[in-house]
């Protein structure tokens, strides 16, 4: 009889168990649903703010130029050197896919065109987030657990309108600028590898080249670049700006500053490829959008 | 000599970090020209005090009222305003790394004063002379700095603009003796040179008996019952060595007491 009761108890308890399971998992659940809403509507503040102190006062010069060279110029150079090596890798690859149909001159048309779309873009953006974007989080971060930054807002200067302002205009002024260098060199080393080493006839590679590419593919190209450096710029701020304490919070912000760089970066990609096409589809209707011949 | 009229007045001040209350209904005026050390242990939260004062922490209940306006609820454009009327030296001086130690003292003044720019250079060097610092550092970063040089260049950035309120954050902490009387003796000669107000948080009694003419020491609100106040003490400065409260003359004298006792507690249980 003990027994029996014993039984009912035993499994009243692991039915409780479970509905305790259950619902821990739904509050877990809610407070990330919560946590993510929150942290979402403070990075909206956050970016409305920036664009509050852009249109009613602009950076000083001095930190603007000086913002434009270390995010600019001196991402130059490694946005070069991968783009040429982008560029000959996608001949590397393309090559022999293209040589089983005898269209080995066509290279031209498709490295270019990916280089202009997509992969001239997205590698500078790339760049642009690990080098830049990790180095102003881990800079802000520093500055935000060495109190710099309570230390700017007791002289009576704004530190978004100080700090995060110039470096977002100068992702989003010279962003366009690395990706032209990625197409360029990109456009440039398929070419060299194409015509070097895999003895591709110049004279139709070029001419493939010049055909398939329009103005309108370097437009879709320094438009998206744009969207990427501002989404670089906005999120390596804020991640330096809300910068947890010590070293681990330092490395923590530099890290994810990346991280949701290149997420949104790769998100955005997708979007504004949709939406550019139903752009080119609405404008031209008749054009095909490959190859435009 | 100390006026009487309040420059400075907390009402009720609740300050929370998420589900942590840190200050709990405080309650305290600063006169104009007086000084005032707040004293108490580590983690009680007297930075944040001195942080709400200035407007970097917004409190989550109570009132700071400075020169009859509520800091608490200006915009962000009249607290950067109101703030070019305060003076901050940071426990770790907070100089801009990125910056010289030119650029540092002078950024306050490029920052607000714009206008004045021919000014700026001999402001900087007459600040500079009063901390006792030479032109030759002027070039340099502040990595370059030994702890104390850094402090005094926080001191000659805060006082570049005349504040009416000087705010020290633990302004000796980290400093050989002599160097932390070289900063006592800073805040005095400054409080002489032109009537400011001041607020000092030090851990130090020495700092607080010398430059201070009042004392305020809070105690860790989870160490208080729900009803107790955090503000122990609140008087001036020679009384404090007799105040009636254990507590205050324990942190006074620097004794363990009780904590020495609980860390035995603790060694056993583990």
């Amino acid at each position: 009889m003990s027994t029996g009761f014993e039984n009912i108890a035993e499994q009243r308890r692991s039915r409780r168990g479970l509905l305790m399971g259950i619902t821990d998992s739904i509050a877990d659940l809610g407070g990330y649903v919560l946590r993510s809403i929150t942290a979402l509507g403070d990075f909206a503040l956050f970016a409305w703010r920036m664009l509050l102190w852009l249109f009613t006062r602009l950076p000083r010069r001095d930190t603007l130029f000086d913002n434009m060279y270390q995010i600019g110029v001196l991402s130059l150079p490694v946005v070069a050197l991968t783009g040429t090596f982008i560029g000959m890798v996608l001949a590397v690859q393309s090559y022999y896919q293209f040589r089983t149909f005898g269209l080995e001159t066509q290279l031209g048309g498709v490295i270019n065109k990916s280089m202009f779309r997509e992969l001239g873009p997205v590698l500078a953006a790339t760049m642009l987030a690990g080098r830049v974007g990790s180095a102003m989080a881990a800079e802000l971060g520093t500055m935000r657990v060495t109190e710099q930054i309570d230390a700017l807002s007791s002289m009576g200067a704004n530190p978004i309108q100080y700090l995060v302002a110039p470096r977002f205009l100068s992702c989003l002024l010279l962003i366009p600028s690395l990706t032209i260098m990625a197409v360029f060199m990109g456009a440039t080393g398929g070419a060299s590898y194409c015509i070097f080493v895999l003895n591709i006839d110049s004279h139709h590679y070029v001419d493939n080249a010049r055909q398939f590419v329009e103005n309108w593919d370097l437009f879709y190209g320094m438009l998206k670049s744009v969207f990427f450096g501002a989404t670089i710029g906005l999120v390596s701020c804020y991640q330096g700006f809300h910068c947890r304490a010590g070293a681990e919070g330092v490395g923590s912000a530099a890290t994810t500053a990346f991280v949701h760089s290149f997420v949104a970066i790769i998100v955005l990609d997708l979007f504004l490829s949709i939406l550019m096409d139903a752009v080119y589809t609405a404008i031209w209707p008749t054009s095909p959008l490959l190859f435009g011949g | 000599m100390v006026a009487a009229e309040p420059i400075i007045e907390v009402r009720d001040l609740c300050v929370r970090f998420g589900r942590q209350p840190v200050l709990r209904d405080l309650r305290f005026s600063v006169s104009r020209g007086e000084t005032l050390a707040i004293i108490g242990e580590s983690g009680c939260g007297k930075t944040v005090l001195l942080k709400t004062i200035i407007g970097l922490i917004r409190p989550e209940r109570g009132q700071v009222v400075f020169d009859n306006q509520r800091v608490d609820q200006l915009s962000e454009r009249e607290l950067s305003r109101q703030r070019t009327r305060f003076g901050f030296v940071f426990q770790n001086s907070a100089l801009f790394d990125s910056m010289t130690i030119a650029e540092n003292i002078l950024f306050p003044l490029r920052q607000n004063q714009p206008q004045r720019a021919a000014e700026h250079r001999q402001e900087m060097l007459t600040r500079l002379a009063e901390v006792g610092l030479s032109t030759s550092v002027l070039g340099k970063h502040p990595a370059e700095l030994s702890g104390g040089m850094r402090k005094r260049v926080g001191l000659a950035r805060a006082l570049v603009m005349q504040p009416e309120v000087m705010l020290y954050d633990e302004p000796t902490t980290g400093l050989d003796p002599i160097m932390s009387d070289v900063i006592n003796e800073l805040m005095i000669r400054t409080r002489g040179s032109y009537p400011v107000t001041s607020i000092i948080v030090t851990h130090n009694m020495k700092t607080a008996h010398k430059v201070a003419d009042r004392v305020v020491m809070l105690y860790p609100l989870a160490r208080l019952a729900r009803d107790e106040s955090q503000m122990i003490f609140d008087g001036p400065t020679e009384k404090v060595e007799q105040a009636s409260d254990q507590r205050v003359t324990q942190f006074v004298r620097g004794e363990a007491g009780d904590r020495l006792m609980e860390m035995s507690g603790e060694g056993e249980r583990q």
